[in-house]
Formats: C-alpha cells, structure tokens, sequence
C-alpha cells in the first residue's frame, strides 16, 4: 500500500485531524441511523396504527359463531312441518387436546362410539386445522351430554354443547316437499369461506324448499367473543352477540291433506297433488315412497343410503316434479276442450267399433268391442278411444298442442324446487325440429289418448285439473307468506265449454262411467274427474291375441304394468279442489281414481277419510314410519349379515333399469 | 475544580449526566419487564435489577483503571479470548451440539460476547503502535484482518451471525477511525454486495431462512416469521401513546415471542407508544454521543480508537436490535442492551461504559 497522497506527509497530527472529521462523519451516521429508527417507529405506529390495530385485535379476540336457528316452517294455518329441537353435541377442539389417543379412547367408552366413528374422527383430526372444531357426537341424550360436561375438567379438548337440530313432525310425508338439511359441502365453503359453514352443528338446507328457500331460513349467526391467548387459553368472556333466528317459511301446504295425502298412497309409488281452485295455492304435494328427513338431517349411515339407492320405488325422487310419465285418457277432457274450440259440435257422433285403421296400422279402443254410436259426453265418460282417434284427426295436433300448453302441460312453473321436469307437449313442429321426421296420422292417434311422445309430470295433471276447473290460468303456488300478483287471466273461451266438459268429468265418476270407485261417500258433494292408464310399453299384437291387453296392463312383472292417473276436482258444480293423482304401475287409473276420492273426502269429511285409512294401514303393515322401519329391518338382516341363499335366488334390486322409471324418459 | 464539597473529588468527577441517563434506561426497562412478567417483580424485573446494580459497580471500579492499564491488558484478554472460544468449540464437539458459553461454575461465561469490547481495544492497541507513516500501507490493514478474522470464523462456527457481524463492524469501525484509506472501505462494501449470494451459501439453512423471512415474513406467518409480524403488530397498535401500562395485549396474551428478551422494545411499544420509543432512543443517542465525544477530546490516540469503538459497539447493539423488532432487519438474536432480560449485553455495554468514564478521566485531566 505505497500509495499516499503526493505531496502529503502523514504524521500523528493529521491522523487526529483524520480521526476527528471521522468521528464527526460516524456519530452524524449513528444520529442519521437513529432518526431513520424513530421513522420506521412512527410509521408503524401512525401510518399503519389501524391495520396493526386490527390484528392485534384478531390476536385477542376469537370469535366463535353460534349458529342461527332456521326459520320455521309452516302449514298455511300455521302447524309445523319443520322446525328445531334442541340437541347435545360433543365436539374436539384439536389445538387444546392433550393427548388425543387417551381421550378418544375415553370418549369411545363415554358415548359408544363405534370403531368407525373413531376412526372417522381420527382421520379428521389429523388433517384438520388446530383451531377447527371436530365433531364427536351428535344428538346425544341430555344424560351423556350431562355426564361430558361433568367430566371436561379431565378431557381438555373436549367441547360439550347444546344446540338445535331440524325436526320435521311429519316425517316421511313431507320429504320430498321441504327436503332435507346436512352439512354444508366443501364446496359451499370453497365459494365464499363463510366460517358459519364449517361451524360444528350449522347445517344448510340440502334438497327441496330447504334448500331453495335457505336464505330466507338461515337467519343471521350469533358470536361468541372470548380473549385468549396465543396458546389458546381463554382469558375472558367478551360480551356475546345472540344469534337470530331465521325467518319462518307459511306455506300453502295444509299439513293434515299432506299427511293424509302421503299415508293414503300407501305401498304405492306415485304422488298425490291437490291446488286451491280459488287460487291455485298447492295444498298438498305428496311423492312416495320417500325417505325420514329427520334421520337424512341427522346424517344417515351408508346402509340407509344404499337401501333408498336400491328401491325400485325410488324413494329419493321427488315425483310430483321429476317423474315424466304418458298422462294416458286423462288428456281426453283437454282434447274435448280443443275440439270444442275448433268448432266441433259435441253431439257429432264418431261409430266405435273396437278398432281404426291409419294406413296399415290398426289401433284398438279399450273397450273390445267397441262403444258403438258416440258423441263427446259419453266419449269422455266411456273414455273411447275412437272418438278422440277420429277427432283429433278432424282438427289436427297443432290445435290438440295448443290447449294442452293452455292446461299447463308442458309448462315449468314458478315454483322454489330445484328441478322440475316439464315433459313433452308434441307437434308437428316439436317433431321435425327433434327427429327431423313429419308428424303423421299415427302421431295424432296417439297423442289424441295421451301416448306416444306425450309426457306429463304429476303436478301438471293437478294443474290442469285446476285449469279446467276453474276456467282460469292458474298458476301453482307453494309460498304462504310471499304476496303475489292475481292470478292469471280466465282461459278465454265459452264457459258453455267448460260447464259441458264439467259435466262429461263428472259423468266419468257419477254418470255410470269410467270411475265410479271415485265417487265422494259424501253427501251433495260430487266430483268430476278423468282416469288414465298409461301403457308403460307398446302392446304387441301378439300380446292382444294372446289375451286382453288389461289383463296384461294389470298383472305380470310390476314395472310393466300401466301408470295409473286420476285427475279431477269437487264439488263438481262450484269447484274447490282440483287434484291429481299418479299411481306408477298401479295397472289401471281407477287405482289412482280411488286414492283421489279418499284424500278429496278428507277435505270434507275428514274422520271418516281417516277411518278407511285406519283400515287400510291395518292391512299394509302399519303407518309409514313402522313400513319404513320394518323395510330397513329386513334390509339390515339381508345385508350386514351377508347375502343369503334367499337373497341370491332374488333378482338384484340395483339394476340399473329399475332406477329409471319407464315413463320418465324424455322431455 | 474549584468545587468545594462534602463529596471526594474521584466521585465528584464522574459524569453524572451519562449515569443518570443510564440508570433511567434500566429503570424504564425494568419497569417494562415487570409488566412483560403480567405486573410482577419476578422473574424478571428484580433480577435484573440486581444484575444492574453489580455490573454498574463493577463498571465504577473498572473507570478506575487507567487508560495505559487499559491498552496493556488488550493483548492479553484478546488471546485469552480467542483460547476459549476455540475451547467452547472444542467442548462442543466433545458434548454435540452448538456450544456458545464455558461454564466456569459459579458463571456461564461467554467468550464472544466479551470479545465485542476486547476487539475494539486490541485494534485501538495495534493502531496507536502503529507508525503513523504506515497508515496507507498494507501493514496497516491485514493484522488487523486477521485480528478480526479469527474471531469472527470462530464464533461463525458456534454459530452466531449477530455477534460474529458485531466484532466485524466493531473492527471495521475502528480501522475507519483509523485513518486508513476510504477507499478500502467504499470497495469493500461494493465487494460484499458482490459476494452476498456467496455468503448466504455458507449460512446455515437456519440462519439463510431467517434472512428469507426477513424479507418476506408472511412467507412463514407461523415459524420464524411470527416474531418479525408479532413484534410489528404490538409496535403499530402502540399508536402514539401507547396501550397504557400493563394494558398490552400483545406481550401479556403471549402472542408477542421473546417480549422479556430480544423483543423487549416491542413489549415497551405497546404500552409505551411512539413516545416511549423514542425517549429510549433518544436517551440512547445521548449516552452514545457523549461516548463519541469522549473519543474525540481523548489524550491519546488508544483513547481516541477506543472510546470510539466503544460507543459505536453500544450503538451497533441497539440499531441492530430496533432494526429488528421493527422488521428493518433480519431476526439475529442481538439482544437491546439494559432494557433486554439478561445478563450478557448488560456486562458487555456496562463494561463499554466503564471503559468510556476511564478515557474520559485521562482526557479531561490532560486538558485541565
């Protein structure tokens, strides 16, 4: 290091001088670097005080959310169909358990858990975040939940508490109308990350108005402020916000028809639905089988799930919206009413002879003989084929199609269910555009008695009961407590029509016609209807030479036989109730005209209604719930102790054809 | 000295202003640390106070000491130094593990928190030997390395980055104050800059994801980078004025790591605010002015390198802590000097202190 400064001479005197700027340079850097520090302090504490505020404040408080109770909800004179009971639940809180094997092993001998449950829990423990409760138990009894609480000094991690749970009085007969709750899905929580979805005990609406109607019912969540610290150790309790309640939910629903409505289809598949004629409220919609929401809310076990996967009866759909069935005869008013429009008289007469030819083919009425001479009224009430055969010919499929969409066939209404399958109103233009085929002769044939393409859903015959009933364009409605609009306009023609199509529907029953087994044991109240049997599959000619085509509708194989309908209302001369009843494979409509006249005498008489049903449960086996529970007692004993010889030489119930109802296809 | 008093004149001339001004840091840190303790003298509060009250003494006996005494004994205690720490490293490789301190028995010594002072007194040692002529030499730089070198490969190895940086930058200040050329030291800074990706390769993974974290502490919200957001948390939310005695959330709810300890700033910020941290640093440029004062009226020139390099190693102490606490720099585990529960730092800056009064004595006396 030669290099000094030329022409300088370094001596101690220029090092003091050299050391003394130094010094002033260092302690004017130590001063710089101080106020620097005293910057940075304030910028922390000034600028970004309320950010750092806020975390503080998130550090101290924890929050625990105290779910909100679901509204109510009720029948249109206020009884309950779902409402909340208080229920014990055991929860873990994974940061403040201690030794998590011991106390699981304590907790299995304190509340029976079964080696599933501990292993479910702790698989959820392990992948858990330490703060996220994991639940225990649910819907213990007050005993063990008092017998926790007793013990928590010991089981630390162990959350004890009290909340409510849905309960739904009516059980399976309300099922598929409110639905069901569970908790929510993971991605129900992935769409916002709302806490309140992964509270222990807050469960969403899962199927039907529960869950279309949720937020309405879900009510705001309440908040459960403590101080803790950062190891989790509460310090304090905070002032507490209640949690409030949802709104209650007033149907239009009358829970006793419903009920009674449910019970009546008895073993059957089908549904039952009644509307208000005043103003198309729905009173009841029942689809059966069905499952016990209560045990669904609860969480059902995989053996439950399986059983109602399994049942030909398909007890997890919802019938009344989603089962698509051919409406068979009970389009022949309807198709009177287009005729009628058309300006055909109704005392022209169409000769029945039991048979009518279109090009080659030849199709039969139902009556083997056939009916002779006959004009509109006794069409409809003998129900022949061959008139409306050779009408709807007269008028052709387009003017068939447009009434049928003015009765509301083929129409999805605006109702809070999740899907709604509307069915097929066919023609001429439906067809080209879907088989790029022309409509022929046949097509009208068919469609005439309500088969063929032709698909209706359970509610639709109702609304179209209700539709002829009243005269007026009623829409379906299901929400008691929300304010709509009038309803919709008069259907906009002869009331000469309608009275004469009343007439003939209640010749049907009371006139020595189709239904007579539907006639009301109530006297000065006489209903007016329309049966339908509608084939499942095409009758083969060798079938009819075998034997009579009924004969093969009624009997053999259960899903071959014919869907029986009924649609109608009472009283026929000033209707009130308009309903519609779809029996699956009940082999004929008078099965369902039957049904009808039943839940349609409960709205008049009901104790004698419910004494011919005392009866008839009598003879099914019990009440909905002890079927139900005799049905999963014999599943149990098939199933969990493994497949009996018995079984084996069944048929498997699970074939997937047995999941899709014949009639559904198609829409 | 005209003063005519009751008090003898050796304590009549200490400086009192520096003491008071030392004496009321501890004092508000020991008021801190008894609300860090949930409002209680113990454990920490009355430890400390003791401890301070032995090493201030002990500091009062050591400015006896005589300047020369000073600079005779810096060779010594250097080699001494150097010998235990390669003993504590060779302890530890007997016993396993990262060793840092000898236990002599009645105490746990640690030879590198000693060797911040001990390093500044050797180099003011080998400067004031050295010919003034040979200030701009090569001689003037590489004992002087390797004086700090060995040392600082030692206590890498234990390993401890903070005090390692400290006996550097302890080095570094007093070869600048030296005399030797600004260039070296421009250069040196540009070569660091060049070499960092090389230096963070010898880090240990421990100390490079402390950097990491450093800065970006959210990276790692829940392992290291808690305490750089905790600390930041209880300082905002301190405001101006603070929470309020014994009111902080941050230390008392435990969220706040090390709040009696290496963030001790942090747990005063909360209670104290802006207000408190800023009367500790201001309190803390006074003490270290007066400190770079002494340097520049020293008589000779060991006094001078010394006391400059003493009150720079007390100022690296508590810019190194604050830069931390506030996020300005990465976790190092430098503790802030009397107001931190601990011994190590409080000997060490009370020995800085004492040292400092010593140089001062001869300094005043030699312009009387």
């Amino acid at each position: 290091m030669a290099s000094g400064r030329p022409g300088r001479f370094i001596t101690d005197q220029t090092l003091v001088y050299t050391f003394t700027r130094r010094a002033l340079v260092l302690g004017g850097l130590q001063i710089g670097l101080g106020g620097l520090l005293a910057g940075r302090m304030a910028w922390l504490s000034i600028a970004q005080k309320d950010k750092y505020d806020r975390l503080a404040e998130s550090n101290r408080v924890q929050s625990q959310l105290i779910p909100p109770r679901r509204g109510w909800i009720v029948d249109r004179h206020g009884k309950p169909i779902a409402i909340n009971r208080t229920s014990f639940r055991v929860d873990l809180i994974p940061d403040r358990l201690q030794d998590p094997d011991r106390i699981i092993d304590e907790l299995r001998g304190l509340l029976d858990l079964s080696p599933e449950d501990v292993k479910r829990i702790k698989d959820v423990l392990d992948k858990a975040p330490g703060y996220q409760p994991v639940p225990v138990a649910e819907n213990l009894d007050y005993e063990r939940y008092a017998t926790i609480s007793l013990r928590q000094a010991d089981l630390p991690g162990v959350a004890p508490s009290s909340g409510y749970a849905r309960a739904y009085p009516l059980g399976a007969a309300v099922a598929h109308l409110v639905g069901y709750v569970g908790p929510a899905s993971v991605e129900d929580y992935k769409k916002n990350h709302d806490p309140l979805l992964i509270t222990p005990g807050f469960k969403v609406g899962k199927e039907g108005l529960e869950r279309t109607m949720e937020p309405w019912l879900r009510g705001k969540p309440g908040a459960k402020r403590t101080e803790v610290t950062a190891h989790g150790k509460l310090v304090a309790d905070l002032t507490t916000r209640p949690e409030q309640m949802g709104n209650m939910l007033r149907l239009t629903i009358d829970a006793g028809l419903q009920d009674f409505a449910a019970r009546r289809m008895g073993t059957n598949s089908g549904a039952v639905t009644v509307i208000d004629v005043a103003n198309g409220n729905i009173l009841a919609m029942a689809s059966m089988p069905a499952y016990d929401p209560n045990s669904f809310s609860d969480g059902i076990g995989q053996s439950e799930w399986a059983m109602a996967s399994a049942d030909d009866h398909l007890p997890l759909m919802n019938k009344a919206l989603q089962g698509l069935y051919p409406p068979g005869s009970t389009v022949k008013p309807m198709v009177a009413l287009a005729l009628l429009r058309a300006g055909v008289p109704a005392s022209d007469m169409v000769v029945c002879s039991g048979a009518y030819r279109v090009g080659n083919g030849l199709f039969h009425c139902w009556r083997h003989g056939g009916h002779g001479a006959i004009d509109m009224h006794r069409a409809i009430a003998q129900s022949c084929d061959i008139y409306f055969y050779t009408m709807a010919r007269r008028i052709g499929i387009d003017q068939i199609a447009r009434m049928a969409r003015l009765l509301g066939m083929g129409e999805k209404y605006e109702l809070p269910f999740r899907s709604q399958r509307y069915g097929t109103v066919p023609d001429t233009a439906w067809k080209l555009a879907k088989y790029h085929k022309p409509w022929t002769a046949a097509d009208t044939v068919n469609s005439a008695i309500g088969q063929g393409y032709m698909l209706v859903n359970p509610l639709q015959l109702a609304v179209m009961a209700s539709r002829i009933a009243s005269g007026q364009v009623l829409q379906p409605r299901i929400i008691g407590n929300k304010h709509y609009g009038p309803q919709g306009p008069p259907i906009g023609f002869d009331s000469e029509h309608v009275d004469f199509i009343h007439r003939a529907m209640r010749d049907v029953v009371g006139g020595g016609g189709t239904a007579i087994a539907a006639r009301l044991p109530v006297a000065g109240v006489e209903m007016a209807g329309k049966t339908g049997s509608a084939q499942v599959r095409r009758i083969s000619m060798a079938d009819r030479l075998a034997g009579r085509a009924g004969a093969l509708g009624t009997g053999g194989d259960w899903k071959l036989r014919d869907h029986g309908h009924f649609l109608g209302f009472a009283p026929f001369d000033n209707p009130r109730y308009a309903i519609g009843v779809t029996l699956e494979h009940a082999g004929h409509g008078a099965a369902a005209a039957v049904v009808a006249r039943d839940v349609m005498t409960w709205l008049f008489a009901p104790e004698r209604a419910m004494a011919t049903l005392a009866a008839n449960e009598a003879q099914w086996g019990g009440g909905i719930s002890e079927r139900m529970a005799a049905e999963t007692a014999r599943w149990d004993t098939a199933h969990l102790a493994g497949p009996t010889p018995e079984q084996e030489a069944n048929p498997d119930p699970a074939t997937p054809d047995a999941k899709i109802p014949p009639g559904e296809r198609g829409d | 000295m005209s003063r005519l008093s009751l008090v003898p004149a050796p304590i009549a001339r200490l400086p009192w202003g520096v003491l008071a001004l030392v004496c009321a840091i501890c004092g508000f840190g020991l008021v801190v640390l008894y609300s860090a303790a949930g409002g209680s003298l113990r454990p920490w509060a009355f430890s400390q106070g003791i401890r301070f009250c032995v090493f201030l003494c002990g500091a009062l006996v050591l400015s006896r000491i005589r300047a020369e005494t000073l600079k005779a004994l810096a060779v010594p205690a250097y080699v001494g130094l150097v010998a235990m720490l390669v003993g504590v490293e060779a302890l530890g490789a007997v016993a396993g593990g990262s060793r840092r301190w000898l236990d002599l028995g009645i105490i746990r010594l640690q030879p590198s928190e000693l060797m911040k002072p001990v390093i500044v007194l050797v180099l003011a040692w080998f400067y004031d030997m050295l010919p003034a002529a040979e200030i701009r030499r090569w001689s003037a730089i590489w004992p002087a390395a390797a004086l700090v070198g060995v040392p600082f490969v030692l206590v890498m190895a234990q390993p401890d980055l903070g005090t390692a940086l400290m006996i550097v930058f302890g080095g570094i200040v007093v070869m600048f104050l030296s005399g030797i050329p600004v260039r070296l030291f421009v250069g040196g800074i540009a070569a660091l800059v060049a070499l960092t990706p090389v230096a963070l390769g010898l880090l240990h993974d421990y100390q490079r994801s402390r950097i990491e974290i450093f800065l970006n502490p959210e990276s790692d919200p829940l392992g290291t980078g808690y305490h750089i957001i905790q600390s930041k948390i209880a300082i905002g939310s301190g405001g101006i004025a603070g929470k309020g005695f014994l009111a902080g959330t941050q230390s008392h709810l435990d969220y706040l790591p090390e709040g009696h300890t290496d963030f001790v700033f942090a747990t005063m910020a909360e209670e104290w605010g802006l207000l408190g941290g800023v009367g500790i640093i201001a309190g803390y440029l006074l003490v270290i002015g007066w400190g770079m004062r002494v340097a520049r009226r020293a008589a000779t020139r060991f006094g001078r390198l010394a006391a400059g390099g003493l009150a720079t190693t007390i100022f690296f102490y508590v810019a190194i802590n604050l830069s931390m606490v506030m996020g300005l720099a990465p976790v190092v585990g430098i503790p802030l000097p009397l107001v931190s529960f601990g011994g190590s730092a409080m000997m060490t800056v009370l020995i800085c202190l004492g040292m400092l009064i010593a140089i001062d004595r001869e300094g005043r006396a030699a312009a009387r």
